[in-house]
């Protein structure tokens, strides 16, 4: 039997490694996705069969749990999506975290002439890594929900503290790894809480993709310090798989903002409010009857969503109007930045919901290289992606960060609600350009108002 | 001997999953987020290991915490992230 079991458990992994390989690209994801949870099922009914289990309990916690997570997978509006993966996530970490503690809470103390060292440290490394996970994603959950305020949190100290309560954390860790006791462990599950807690709240709105992406690979890598805590290989692997995936978005998210981790985690950015800087020139609005006439002579037309976009609910407008304007004549593409929104690809999922064929979904570099052919881009809620100071200001906290040059356009509409600056606080220069006009408002009307002006 | 084993897989995971996702299209990025993220969730295997132990309140009663958590993690992630891909369609399907 206990050969059995872990035969399947090289199966769950394999199918782990199809489906996450698979995950990668769009013909194969959605397989991809059923490979993997079909590795997930073996996985769980053979430890099902595994000896010595009374079954209440377990039933109980599965019937509960699958509850719960049908409801929620079915109820959530896409544009939600970004907090409910911040709240499984969390889920997660939590989840490993308490695996951790029952192993120790199982043999009451660890004596070290039965318990290994090894497993010690195991345990306290899930609970801080879970931890961590756990309140990083409920922070980021409640930012991204909107029930917490998005802007940075940022005190005096506020390093040193973080720094501090990380080095306690160690210490403490040492000392439960070297007596046993129960206590330094509490005290190693609050501050690892805390640590979490900490680390999240003096990260901006704006950096949210890097923060998602980075404490999912987080929630991989307290799954496998559990599975080395009841040395267990699936557990390993495929937590292992999903924390050097995670790293990988990660990265491609900071490359996208041509900052490093270490930069977004510990910067601060987007604390200090309210750029000093002097724009020359004014931004000019433009009636959506004026744009109107514009946008039926455009032969080329390219929408740039934003996270403006998501909080209007504009994505079924804006595909209206890209329909519209193709039976126009018009070249329709949506050009999608890498961190446009609030998690990875928030925008595809976004326009994805509303039909949009993925044909015409764009990624940035395709854009920029066929910008001065188009006749107008229009910006809905997009801000810092769309800022040319990210190449001409070598002053600007954005400098270097590469972003989608609709600058270069003919004509620019930036479909904003009002005048103030962008989520970073940033003075965004492209509403100042000649060639740029504003268009004031809430962006699901102004879409359906310039849809009903071509039907009439 | 069986401690090197384990993180011997272990490394050895960590390059698979570094080479497995090389060029991802940004399109995809949310739905591989949410699909890894349920495979997270087997640290449920454990939960069950922890929530069926026939002896011992208090690490039953974290195993069931745990396993009811990873069961949301697992479910829920898995079902989302299959609705997400679902509504990723080619023109004219």
């Amino acid at each position: 039997m206990e050969s059995l079991i872990n035969i399947s458990y090289i199966v769950a992994s394999v199918l782990f490694i199809f489906g996450i390989k698979m995950l990668g690209s769009a013909d194969t994801a959605r397989r991809g996705n059923q490979l993997s949870s079909l590795g997930m099922l073996i996985a769980v009914a053979v430890t099902l069969m595994a000896s010595g289990l009374s079954y209440t309990w377990i039933i109980a916690g599965l019937l509960i749990g699958s509850a719960i997570g049908v409801v929620a997978a079915k109820r959530v509006q896409m544009t939600g999506m970004p907090e409910l993966v911040a709240l499984f996530n969390g889920f997660g970490g939590l989840a490993s975290l308490l695996v951790g503690w029952a192993e120790f809470a199982k043999e009451g103390n660890f004596d070290h002439s039965e318990y290994p060292v090894f497993t010690a440290c195991a345990v306290v490394f899930a609970i801080l890594v879970g931890g961590i996970t756990f309140t990083g994603s409920m922070i980021a959950y409640l930012k991204l929900s909107g029930k917490m305020g998005g802007s940075a949190t940022v005190f005096p100290g506020q390093k040193v503290i973080n720094a501090l309560v990380f080095i306690a954390l160690l210490v403490m860790g040492a000392i439960f790894v070297s007596t046993g006791a129960a206590w330094a462990l509490y005290v190693v599950i609050g501050l690892a809480l805390a640590l979490g807690i900490l680390g999240v709240i003096p990260i901006g709105g704006g950096d949210m993709p890097v923060v998602i992406s980075f404490l999912n690979s987080f929630s991989g890598i307290a799954a496998s310090a559990a599975g080395f805590v009841i040395l267990n290989n699936v557990l390993i692997v495929a937590g292992c798989l999903v924390g050097a995936s995670g790293i990988i978005l990660t990265v491609i998210m900071c490359k996208a903002m041509n900052r490093t981790l270490g930069n977004v985690l510990f910067g601060g950015f987007g604390a200090t409010s309210g750029s000093t800087q002097e724009v020359e020139g004014e931004m000019k609005p433009i009636s959506t009857e004026d744009a109107f006439y514009v946008l039926e002579a455009a032969e080329s037309v390219i929408f740039v969503p934003g996270y403006g976009m998501a909080v209007a609910q504009a994505q079924h407008a804006v595909k209206e109007l890209g329909e519209i304007l193709e039976n126009n004549g018009a070249e329709v593409r949506f050009a999608i930045h890498p961190v446009a929104g609030r998690m990875p690809g928030h925008m595809n999922v976004l326009l994805a919901e509303a039909d949009v064929p993925y044909e015409q979904l764009c990624e940035m570099d395709d854009v920029n290289a066929i910008m001065e052919t188009v006749d107008v881009a229009i910006v809905i809620g997009a801000n810092d992606v769309v800022n040319p100071a990210a190449g001409d200001d070598p002053s600007s906290p954005i400098y270097g960060m590469p972003i989608i040059n609709v600058h270069q356009a003919r004509t620019v509409f930036a479909l904003k609600r009002g005048q103030g600056a962008g989520f970073s606080g940033l003075v965004n220069t492209l509403f100042f350009r000649d060639n740029t006009r504003m268009i004031y408002g809430d962006a699901k009307e102004t879409m359906n108002n310039l849809v009903g002006q071509f039907k009439d | 001997m069986e401690l090197i084993l384990l993180i011997f897989v272990f490394v050895m995971a960590a390059f698979l999953g570094f080479e497995l996702i090389q060029k991802v299209p940004s399109q995809l990025h949310t739905p591989l987020m949410s699909g890894s993220n349920a495979i997270s969730g087997i640290t449920m295997v454990g939960a069950i290991l922890a929530a069926g132990a026939i002896e011992g309140s208090l690490g039953k009663w974290l195993g069931l915490a745990a396993l009811i958590l990873a069961t949301i993690n697992v479910v829920g992630g898995y079902l989302v992230t299959d609705r997400m891909l679902g509504m990723f369609k080619k023109r004219g399907k």
